[in-house]
């Protein structure tokens, strides 16, 4: 089949032409980086927590004074573990998904902000909580019994801590992580291990590097560790359990309030916390759907009119030899030669509503490989799109060439 | 002549009903979708508070000491000290000092648990300045603020759930450890956006409890959220010295004059800090704006919502490039038609306006399916479960909105199409019929 009549037939159809492909290339361009938020989002989605969710809820009261923290975690914790079925109750300041409590500022250095390491989410964990969160020690020592310091303060004022191994690989590059010293402020802290995974509890809020930059803080029970408790049961008794455990709150200490929404098992909390993402990811799958029909749509629309206003044609070429795979190959590469000028039309596009999207998004480079699943996607729908009309081409007899009109 | 095109148009797009109703889907599609998130956008960033947003202003300055590097802009809040005092110094016509914390609730007479409710401290001015409306009773009165007085105004809901409504007037509330005495209740108010709290928890709610700020001082100590802090706090409990940010002030200015007037006052104070060495920054990081650029310059819509507006703009482009290619081949198809209308005297303009007059029609159609599609729209985003889902809702200025941008989007496809209709030469299409 030659080209060059096609493209000759082409410039007397400029507009249309110009039409279709520049409807093409926007498709190219938004279907590129639609497809690219998809999967961002996904992976985002995807995050590991780093602790076994699906055994854990946690429980949090408010509404007591400082001075009646001590008083209050006892009560709580003697109350809550005679819950049939409950594992362990223990002492923690924040959960993946829940409500953040302690987010602050590092650094290298002690009281300046100069030599700063980034905002980290400082976990504070009382006895037994690195057990019942379940996270896995990479390198360094687990807490012991005199690791565990008071904090009246957010964090207590000296302590060893285990970072996580995102956190460790930002701070000290290509360095072992056990030993070093950071600061908040003038508060001190050691490294004594790393966990391979802990999320923060927004890990949406602080950018996609930076989702696990936790430090697990063994911490005293009272003072700031107060009013929030990690439940652990096994995972098909654990809606049970949390259930009781709410309505035992009343019973345990009448005088506070329980905060419903960071009373909740993880897994629900996860689900809470990324609802918006999944709605997001729906919608711009709905886009991408929506848009691919649209475009064939607009593809059918156009290569009717002109099956139609060719008919004659059409007709004198079958009528002089061409025979119907010709007439149905004609309409398909001319679709071809169009989609064609769209999609290079479209991966520059494609190049700059992403360069649009990262000023105002954090979002990465697009990677260069959505560029060619893009130009087989709508070549495919090209070709779909222009079947129906050119099959009805080729379906017109060489008759017709004999008839005027 | 207007009618007859309409009767033309009509008559034609009867006749090709598979193609009229792609480019009525098209633009419908297109309208839907744009229309939906243009909604959400319209509703997230109106003015919360018409005809006085112009006179309201957000003082800011930056008492972080040492500064750090990369701080280009001043805390959306103040610390304690320079609040008050700017506060106390009462050079606007109206001021408030603010800040928004959660408390420990009780109604002793209604045997209900406790409640943990939002509870915002702020002065007298606070009603008349933003507006708010009463049910019963009214706000407290700079004397209140100064004699430390134990009242508190409450938010219609709060009514409803402890008093079924009634007029709870003089009626006392336990608020943490203090019995307060209710001189006022709210109807239902909630600015869109949630414009007096520069760090807005939600979208959803205003606080429940509203009381004077210097009893609440005394009533919620040790309850107030550090914001943001520069050094850690000796003592979490008491944020009154501490190097932290978690309290703001609003100013109402009648006039430019008077706001230039407090704008220096505000420059000077933190000059004058400056020098005491309290600051490490003076007037260079004094920021004083209007409601309406200060929720601009905070950026008050949602990323993900300016993504859908984005994506929804594409998404109307492509249709209407899809519109454009349609409404040519159906206007060419007809070239024998046109041909003949010249050649029995129309006018170019004559066809230009006939084919305009087409897709107008189009475009009314695709604005009525566009329209019930925003409805659609809008009603899945308020099962969506974000915070400012109860806002969306179509008012009289969208709607007239989604009618115009499909007639205009449509007038816009038809132009082309219609140029290339008119342009017919009679001669050609005669000799081919």
């Amino acid at each position: 089949m030659q080209i060059r009549p096609i493209l000759a037939a082409l410039r007397r159809h400029r507009l249309a032409t110009l039409l279709i492909a520049m409807e093409i290339a926007l498709a190219c361009a938004v279907l590129c980086n639609a497809c690219f938020l998809v999967v961002q989002r996904w992976k985002l989605i995807q995050i590991n927590s780093g602790v076994d969710e699906s055994a854990l809820a946690v429980l949090t009261v408010n509404g007591f004074d400082p001075s009646q923290a001590a008083d209050l975690n006892a009560r709580m914790l003697t109350g809550l573990r005679t819950i049939p079925g409950m594992q362990s109750v223990t002492l923690i300041n924040q959960v993946p998904f829940g409500t953040q409590a302690g987010a602050a500022g590092i650094s290298h250095d002690p009281g300046s902000f100069k030599n700063t390491i980034g905002v980290v989410d400082f976990v504070l964990g009382g006895p037994g909580t690195y057990q019942a969160l379940g996270l896995k020690l990479v390198e360094g020592r687990l807490p012991q019994a005199d690791d565990y310091r008071p904090a009246t303060n957010f964090a207590p004022p000296d302590a060893q801590v285990l970072v996580s191994r995102a956190l460790a690989d930002h701070a000290w590059p290509g360095e072992s992580p056990l030993g070093k010293d950071f600061w908040c402020d003038k508060l001190h802290f050691r490294v004594m291990g790393v966990v391979d995974h802990l999320a923060r509890a927004h890990p949406h809020d602080w950018g996609t590097q930076a989702t696990e930059w936790t430090v697990f803080t063994p911490t005293l029970p009272g003072g700031s560790l107060a009013g929030t408790y990690l439940l652990r049961a096994d995972p098909h008794d654990l809606p049970r359990v949390l259930h009781n455990a709410r309505d035992a709150v009343a019973k345990i200490a009448p005088d506070v309030v329980l905060d419903q929404e960071n009373s909740q098992t993880v897994s629900d909390l996860r689900t809470t916390y990324f609802e918006s993402d999944r709605i997001m990811i729906n919608l711009l799958l709905g886009v991408i759907v929506t848009l691919l029909g649209v475009t064939a749509l607009g593809i059918v629309g156009l290569a009717s009119f002109w099956v139609q206003q060719r008919r004659r044609q059409i007709g004198i070429r079958r009528a002089i030899g061409a025979t119907r795979g010709d007439i149905l190959r004609y309409f398909q590469i001319e679709n071809f030669l169009i989609v064609s000028g769209g999609i290079v039309l479209g991966m520059a596009l494609a190049f700059g509503l992403n360069l649009l999207l990262m000023q105002h998004y954090e979002l990465p480079r697009l990677p260069v490989h959505y560029l060619p699943i893009g130009a087989l996607t709508l070549w495919g729908l090209g070709q779909l799109a222009v079947l129906g009309p050119a099959l009805r081409a080729a379906a017109v007899p060489p008759v017709v060439a004999t008839r005027s009109v | 002549m207007f009618t007859y095109y309409l009767n033309l148009a009509l008559r034609s797009l009867k006749r090709n009903k598979v193609l009229t109703a792609l480019m009525v889907v098209a633009i419908a599609v297109g309208i839907g979708a744009s229309m939906t998130t243009l909604t959400v956008v319209h509703l997230l960033s109106g003015d919360p508070i018409p005809g006085k947003s112009s006179v309201l202003y957000f003082p800011q300055l930056d008492p972080e000491n040492p500064a750090r590097a990369d701080h280009a802009e001043p805390y959306a809040m103040m610390d304690y000290r320079s609040a008050v005092d700017l506060w106390s110094a009462h050079r606007a016509d109206r001021q408030a000092i603010l800040t928004s914390s959660s408390v420990k609730v009780r109604a002793a007479e209604t045997g209900r648990p406790p409640l943990m409710l939002g509870l915002l401290s702020t002065s007298a001015d606070f009603f008349p300045m933003f507006q708010v409306p009463f049910q019963y009773g009214s706000g407290w009165s700079a004397e209140d603020d100064a004699r430390h007085a134990r009242v508190v105004v409450i938010s219609h809901d709060l009514n409803d759930k402890l008093f079924g409504g009634a007029n709870s007037v003089g009626r006392s509330l336990r608020v943490r450890d203090t019995d307060v005495r209710i001189v006022g209740v709210l109807k239902p108010w909630r600015p869109t956006p949630l414009f007096y709290d520069p760090w807005p928890q939600n979208f959803s709610k205003t606080e429940d409890v509203f009381a004077p700020f210097t009893s609440s001082m005394e009533i919620n100590e040790g309850n107030f959220l550090p914001y943001t802090c520069w050094h850690v706090p000796e003592d979490t409990h008491h944020l009154q010295n501490a190097d932290c940010v978690w309290v703001w002030l609003w100013a109402e200015l009648d006039s430019p004059a008077k706001a230039a007037a407090y704008a220096r006052f505000v420059g000077d104070y933190a000059d004058q800090q400056k020098a005491s060495g309290r600051f490490a920054t003076g007037r260079e990081h004094v920021r004083m704006r209007d409601v309406m650029t200060m929720l601009t310059a905070r950026g008050m819509v949602p990323g993900d919502v300016r993504l859908q507006a984005w994506l929804a703009s594409a998404f109307l482009a492509i249709c209407l490039f899809n519109a454009v290619g349609l409404l040519l081949a159906k206007f060419l198809r007809r070239s024998g038609e046109i041909g003949v209308r010249r050649a029995l005297g129309a006018s170019r303009r004559a066809i230009f306006a006939q084919c305009l007059v087409e897709a107008g029609v189009i475009g009314l159609l695709g604005g009525f399916f566009g329209w019930l599609l925003t409805l659609a729209g809008l009603w899945l985003v308020r099962q969506q479960p974000v915070d400012y889902a109860h806002l969306a809702h179509l008012d009289t200025g969208m709607f007239l909105a989604t009618f115009v941008m499909a007639i205009a989007a449509s007038l816009l496809a038809g132009v082309i199409p219609a140029l290339r209709a008119s342009r017919v030469v009679p001669a050609w299409q005669l000799k081919a019929l």
